[in-house]
């Protein structure tokens, strides 16, 4: 029997051990390696010297570090709420009894499916002042369309507006969960006299609450990460560094200026970041999160 | 009979084919016996193809070596991790700019020995190209083709605000006289076209201080980057916000960004009456809109004592650490460093030669029909060129954001210049300690 099951145990490592194999060189050893990069002076193409914490220390007096951290927690704070909230607005309407749903759903998809570069493109022509789509309309309805890519704090809400774009993929899961909402809950608030509102605040919600948790921690994820539009859009992040995030300055400081111990800190500054709000979002969701059964 | 029987065999069919297929397409040239040189360019179009003709002409001169040229985008960035990953091209040609970052940073081999050993002099260079080259006195990379600037002016617009289009202006007092009358605005407000900005095309945005006699460093261990020369040319460059508005004018500009190599290129559309822009300029205009009534004249001069000020630009070839054929990498750098060879390859870009020698009838032939105001250019007492200096391109990118918020008139001139001051000294401080630490200074 032992035997057995150290046999069973070999063949189920060996199984695995091709994604453990990438695991370990592609993401441990990168890990553990860009931990002692971060503790050096490293410029790639020459060998790290030992600096001790001077990168860190460097990283809290350093102006355009707390720029770009400033701009992505400001970016994170308006676009995760305005994105989750699109997609559990949007799943919702697509979770109606109504002819062509199957339409609807694609037609609202389809959007998250456009690679980032065409979408910044894109953008940049909807939104452009002097030659845009998106000002002429306003300007029909009387409104002064501002200047949403030249001035810092439009090009900010620009960006706000572009990440509703791709809501795709969370409204896809908001919409798995709200169908595995069991409908004999649903009946019985409606015999209770439930409205509408009533159904979805006391019912609906708490039943996808794992999902909208799902949701949050992907969310914080990839707002604070957030890095190929604007960096297409606003080079440099231009103007004046209002558009100017954390993994910009990451990348800059690796790729460009070859200082890849002090983007290594980074790095891990954002990772312990991450990993703090997602440990946070865990433990304030004991409350508020429901799992059936 | 069922149907999926023939599935799982017509599906092993299909992929065995593709696999095939793949492999027929992968599959290396049979051995030719010569040495192939890989070259990474950044090029594309007709300034690739240029260099695609010196190629293969060097390719046709012997049977030893096989030159494969690639052209590659961000080529400093890829090229850079390619010798890290020690995988590097043989060749690589690079901006000007990037010479001293990649010197420093041991990424390309000195080509002083190999540069004597084949005749290639520095007097037979234009010594400002030549020095593009040479970082602490050693020359880790050899010119291309090179470029000056000039003042690029739309005729038929001077001729329609009534001003002479034979007579570009001389001075900035004129230039901003010229550039208010060619100005439009609504009366809203509303740019609808500029006589001139001095952020379009927004390359050479670090170039306005050394215009007005500036320094951007002491050459040694001081960024100068607020010096007075500095400030002044800079409130200079922010009176045009003061003048148009700032809003008006970004909101003008951002309707253009990213459109050089098109027909919505400003200068093409009648949006912008005069720019900076180098010898390249011509080619573009020739494609997007030969109609143009164009001219190209000396910058004027901000000041009498700094006459005719160009930007100093220039290509280069180096050749990376860790390049597995450096001897042949060298052989055609040596065939492109001849007269014949840059001369084609020039003339290829229609741009101007590094050369102080210029075969005869390269000027009479030369589609440019300003070229020798470039060439002159390039022997002008106000040349500016990018500072030799390894955090560049930091320095560069901090500028660029401070010319941002001057143009945007977020901060003063002087606070700006201020700022960049304060925030690059110390880490060209911590630069040179660490050069110095490794006894590389």
């Amino acid at each position: 029997m032992k035997s057995i099951s150290r046999r069973e145990s070999w063949a189920g490592v060996s199984f695995a051990s091709p994604w453990l194999l990438g695991f370990f060189i592609f993401l441990g050893y990168p890990l553990v390696a860009s931990m002692y990069f971060s503790l050096c002076d490293y410029s790639v193409l020459k060998p790290p010297v030992f600096v001790g914490l001077d990168n860190y220390k460097q990283l809290l007096s350093d102006d355009l570090f707390k720029t770009a951290l400033w701009n992505t927690l400001v970016y994170a704070f308006f676009a995760l709420p305005a994105g989750m909230m699109t997609a559990v607005i949007l799943a919702m309407l697509l979770n109606t009894k109504v002819k062509g749903m199957a339409a609807y759903r694609t037609f609202f998809f389809i959007p998250s499916l456009v690679p980032q570069v065409s979408l910044a493109i894109l953008w940049k022509w909807v939104l452009d002042p002097e030659h845009g789509v998106l000002n002429p309309i306003l300007a029909k309805l009387h409104i002064p369309g501002p200047n949403w890519l030249g001035e810092p704090h439009w090009a900010k809400v620009s960006l706000v507006i572009m990440g509703m774009w791709g809501v795709g993929n969370a409204m896809l899961i908001y919409l798995a969960g709200l169908q595995d909402v069991p409908t004999q809950l649903i009946e019985a608030s409606e015999l209770d006299g439930a409205n509408s509102w009533q159904k979805t605040r006391h019912v609906t919600i708490p039943m996808i609450s794992p999902v909208i948790l799902f949701n949050l921690i992907m969310g914080i994820i990839g707002t604070l990460q957030v890095f190929t539009v604007p960096y297409i859009m606003f080079p440099g992040g231009a103007p004046a560094h209002s558009t100017y995030f954390y993994t910009e300055y990451l990348y800059d400081n690796a790729f460009r200026y070859h200082k890849m111990g002090y983007a290594s800190a980074m790095g891990w500054i954002m990772f312990l970041m991450i990993l703090g709000l997602t440990v946070f979002s865990l433990k304030m969701s004991e409350k508020h999160v429901h799992y059936q059964g | 009979m069922d149907r999926n029987a023939f599935t799982i065999p017509l599906l092993a069919i299909a992929v065995l084919g593709v696999y095939f297929e793949s492999e027929q397409l992968t599959k290396p040239a049979p051995p030719d016996g010569k040495v192939h040189v890989a070259y990474w360019e950044k090029w594309t179009a007709f300034e690739f193809d240029a260099m695609k003709k010196v190629v293969d002409e060097f390719n046709k001169s012997q049977n030893k070596i096989q030159v494969d040229i690639l052209s590659i985008s961000n080529i400093e960035d890829k090229t850079l991790m390619a010798i890290s990953g020690r995988i590097p091209p043989d060749v690589v040609g690079l901006y000007g700019e990037n010479v001293t970052q990649y010197a420093d940073s041991h990424a390309v081999i000195t080509l002083d020995e190999l540069c004597k050993e084949a005749g290639i002099k520095k007097e037979d260079y234009i010594p400002a190209y030549w020095n593009v080259g040479v970082v602490r006195n050693k020359l880790y990379a050899l010119p291309s083709t090179p470029a000056t600037t000039a003042l690029h002016y739309n005729r038929g617009l001077f001729k329609e605000v009534g001003l002479d289009p034979d007579k570009p202006p001389k001075t900035f007092h004129e230039l901003d006289d010229m550039a208010e009358k060619l100005t439009k605005r609504e009366p809203n407000g509303h740019v609808i076209r500029t006589g001139f900005m001095p952020g379009e095309p927004g390359w050479w945005n670090w170039a306005w201080g050394p215009f007005f006699g500036g320094k951007l460093w002491d050459g040694k261990s001081k960024i100068t980057f607020n010096c007075p020369e500095n400030v002044e040319a800079y409130t200079w460059v922010q009176h045009f916000s003061v003048n148009w508005g700032a809003s008006a004018l970004q909101s003008f500009q951002a309707g253009f960004a990213n459109t050089f190599s098109s027909s919505n290129n400003p200068f093409m559309t009648g949006q912008t009456a005069m720019e900076i822009q180098g010898v390249w300029m011509y080619n573009f205009i020739q494609k997007f809109n030969p109609q143009l009534d164009w001219a190209a004249a000396p910058f004027p001069a901000a000041k009498p004592n700094l006459p005719d000020p160009t930007v100093i630009d220039l290509d280069v070839l180096c050749i990376p650490t860790g390049a597995k054929h450096p001897k042949e990498a060298f052989e055609f750098l040596k065939f492109v460093e001849t007269q014949k060879g840059l001369e084609m390859l020039c003339l290829g870009q229609k741009k101007i030669t590094p050369l102080r020698k210029v075969s005869p009838g390269f000027i009479e032939h030369h589609p440019n029909p300003f070229i020798k105001l470039f060439i002159k250019a390039a022997y002008s007492p106000t040349t500016c060129a990018a500072p030799k200096i390894g955090i560049w391109s930091q320095y560069k990118d901090e500028i660029t954001n401070a010319f941002s918020e001057i143009t945007l008139m977020t901060k003063t001139p002087k606070q700006a210049l201020d700022d960049v001051n304060n925030r690059m000294q110390p880490m060209l401080d911590q630069y040179l300690a660490r050069l110095r630490a490794r006894g590389e200074e």
